[in-house]
């Protein structure tokens, strides 16, 4: 995996997530971002970023690729976090989860550089 | 009108497991060559467009051996990839060419195969067309992501999994006569609603089949026309292509394709035309809510409506505004790198008036490719009437 996401998905195992906030215009994004995608700016500011988000996708994946052929069925969640910015990932502790509940950001890694972010249902 | 569409031809679709790559791609390119009376010696410049050669057939650089095959050393060979929208760049850039005053004949195509390898192998080849950090490495695949797609639009616009699939079944029914298509069978919302999930809501039947085949189309200028005394009747209007973020958790709108707005605003600017002045349509309906967002983003249809055009027949051979007169995506087949101009294809038969699903008086044509889940869309017109 690229040195980024390693970087990014490991501060969210650290419990200490991080979005990019455009000091120009407002915008959220996502790290590693140099040019702000809506104003071209590149005053980027790394900030906090929440541990809950909002569910608002999830798929139930029936057939997939070699890396994950022998887990299907899994979810896929798109959730949205207050800062403005939404994150991929796959549902833990649960078999699936609905438009608007709520989930907890988490991260795991197969200790051999592959990582993944994960939600759980936070209730 | 500054590009005039000489010749056309596709390969039959579907599986060619004793072709290669190379051999699709001379089949259709001699064929369309033959349908404009020119050879591989009048070729200036080719565009092949193709997306997954190099992970399937360890083959890149597929301009060049396109160009090589065809016996057209002598040309300017580049392969283009826009995923899925691959073919749909070659055309544009051939146009472009033409309109620069770069050329006076640009063999423009695009070829897949894809039956060679598994479906597993497959579907990792096609996310290469999504964000591989942020979606295919935590597991989403391309269904996956039409999925998530078709969950909001579902959920925002009251629209059954029924309407969706009625889209298949209109498309399927278009593909029973294109002999050219790799499904020529009806269905049925049963049979789409019964068959497998493949990534909920999408079941196998709202999915587009994997496919091998090659399309290419001769783009020539006025003044090449004029001096070797070549008759048309269909020329390259206009143009757009427009980008979207990579991954789909970027956009505001989960349900909305930007890219392919943009790219649609272009086009009709590009050809002095308006939605409504157009007579037919292939568009990239890769899955049936595709589809639906696709008659939306090109102005057909209000947002939340789209479904309508399959569910009231008013994207019906016979209908308002007649969409994948071919059978699409869905059952004409889906060669990744091939598609652009596979719809091109159809839409030049139809303007034409040789089309085997013929729409009555159609005078402007549309092509809408995506490639990726909507980070690249190219949007090419056509208009009856050539030199």
């Amino acid at each position: 995996m690229q040195r980024w996401f390693i970087d990014f998905a490991e501060r969210i195992d650290d419990g200490d997530p991080i979005y990019l906030a455009c000091e120009e215009c407002g915008q959220a994004a996502l790290p590693p971002r140099t040019v702000c995608p809506e104003c071209s700016s590149r005053a980027l500011e790394e900030r906090s970023l929440s541990e809950t988000a909002t569910v608002t996708a999830a798929t139930t994946i029936y057939s997939s690729t070699p890396r994950y052929a022998d887990e299907t069925p899994y979810t896929i969640v798109v959730a949205t976090f207050e800062e403005g910015v939404r994150l991929t990932g796959q549902l833990r502790g649960a078999d699936e989860v609905e438009r608007g509940d709520d989930v907890l950001l988490d991260a795991e890694s197969d200790g051999d550089g592959h990582w993944l972010v994960t939600f759980t249902p936070s209730t | 009108m500054t590009v005039q569409i000489a010749g056309v031809a596709s390969t039959e679709f579907g599986e060619h497991p004793d072709s290669s790559t190379r051999e699709l791609f001379t089949d259709a390119a001699l064929e369309a060559l033959a349908d404009a009376s020119l050879t591989p010696g009048d070729v200036d410049e080719l565009y092949a467009g193709n997306f997954i050669g190099d992970l399937i057939d360890d083959q890149a650089h597929v301009g060049a051996m396109a160009a090589d095959y065809l016996g057209a050393r002598q040309a300017a060979s580049m392969r283009t990839e826009s995923a899925c929208a691959s073919a749909s760049s070659a055309a544009r850039s051939g146009a472009q060419a033409i309109m620069a005053g770069d050329a006076d004949v640009a063999l423009v195509g695009g070829v897949e195969r894809m039956y060679a390898a598994g479906i597993q192998e497959v579907t990792d080849a096609l996310a290469n067309a999504a964000d591989n950090e942020y979606e295919n490495k935590a597991g989403l695949t391309f269904p996956g992501i039409y999925a998530l797609m078709a969950q909001v639009y579902l959920d925002e616009f009251d629209v059954s999994q029924e309407d969706l699939a009625e889209v298949a079944v209109k498309n399927y029914e278009n593909g029973v006569t294109n002999p050219l298509a790799q499904r020529q069978e009806e269905t049925s919302v049963e049979r789409v609603l019964d068959s497998p999930p493949v990534a909920t809501p999408l079941n196998l039947g709202d999915c587009c089949p994997i496919t091998d085949g090659a399309s290419a189309a001769v783009l020539v200028s006025n003044s090449f026309t004029e001096e070797h005394g070549i008759e048309t009747e269909v020329s390259f209007e206009g143009s757009g292509q427009s980008t979207d973020s990579l991954a789909l958790q970027d956009r505001p709108d989960l349900a909305r394709t930007r890219a392919a707005e943009r790219a649609a605003d272009q086009a009709y600017d590009s050809a002095g035309i308006a939605p409504e002045d157009v007579d037919v349509v292939e568009l990239h309906d890769c899955f049936t809510i595709a589809e639906v967002l696709a008659v939306e983003s090109l102005g057909f249809f209000e947002r939340g409506e789209g479904v309508r055009g399959a569910v009231e027949g008013e994207t019906a051979v016979n209908g308002r505004i007649p969409v994948n007169t071919s059978g699409g995506l869905l059952a004409k087949g889906h060669p990744v790198g091939a598609t652009g101009v596979a719809q091109l294809v159809e839409i030049t038969k139809q303007l034409e008036g040789r089309h085997p699903n013929q729409v009555d008086d159609s005078t402007i044509g549309l092509t809408h490719t995506v490639g990726g889940s909507g980070a690249s869309c190219v949007v090419n017109v056509l208009r009856a009437g050539g030199e």
